[in-house]
């Protein structure tokens, strides 16, 4: 069960070939790769800073995980977040679960990204051709954490 | 009492942190946010909607009655958009 806030990119090839290595009681391994868009409500964006609040940020993913482990029988977790400037088509988040059985793998990632998007404290700043604007957070976020309100 | 702030929060403010002497009077997050804006225009502007201003009390997520005391790092910040 790993969290990792980094500036750097992940190789999400390596990142599974290290999930699952020797680890031969896992029957299933979901992904989550999260990308930059070149677009947001119509406009061009052509980067994005992602700010944190280093410490919380660590602690906020290891608890989300730990409620993952919780409800799911879950071989391995793990969560990659970045931070600072990214481009259009960089990479910025990875959820990786794995479990013996697809359901729990496909149920888990879910619920880890959804959780992640309303509690983890990140900022997305855009830069559009008007200029830079932090990111609203939008409702539907909410509503799909909120599906997992209840234990599974 | 150590205040951080986020995102348009610390842009609006102008500062990342501050360290502030808390008022007796001052017992819970919301009562901290009413006694923030008081401290400059810019604080009052980045304040003055309280459901776009979330708090985080040594770390942790919490509502706006819960408690705050000298010795707490307090984080103020707009809803979170990682993801």
């Amino acid at each position: 069960m790993t969290v990792k806030v980094q500036r750097e990119d992940f190789d999400v090839g390596a990142e599974l070939a290290a999930m699952t290595g020797g680890k031969t009681g896992i029957g299933g391994v979901t992904l989550f790769v999260g990308l930059v868009r070149d677009m947001a409500g119509g406009e061009a964006v052509s980067a994005m800073t992602l700010e944190h609040y280093p410490g919380m940020t660590e602690k906020e993913l290891e608890a989300i995980e730990a409620e993952a482990r919780q409800r799911w029988p879950l071989d391995d977790a793990l969560i990659i977040h970045r931070h600072g400037r990214l481009e259009p088509g960089d990479r910025i988040v990875l959820v990786a679960t794995a479990s013996a059985h697809r359901q729990a793998a496909f149920e888990s990632c879910h619920f880890l990204i959804d959780w992640l998007k309303t509690r983890a404290p990140f900022w997305k700043l855009e830069a559009t051709p008007d200029g830079e604007r932090w990111v609203e957070a939008k409702d539907s976020d909410d509503d799909a954490a909120a599906r997992w309100a209840k234990p599974a | 009492m150590k205040i951080l702030y986020f995102a348009w929060l610390r842009t609006k403010i102008g500062v990342a942190a501050e360290t502030v002497d808390l008022p007796a009077e001052v017992r819970d997050v919301g009562g901290l946010v009413d006694w923030l804006k008081t401290r400059s225009p810019k604080h009052a502007d980045a304040l003055a909607n309280s459901t776009v201003v979330k708090v985080a009390v040594n770390q942790e997520h919490v509502p706006y009655d819960h408690p705050v005391g000298p010795g707490d790092e307090v984080a103020l910040f707009p809803p979170v958009t990682g993801g």
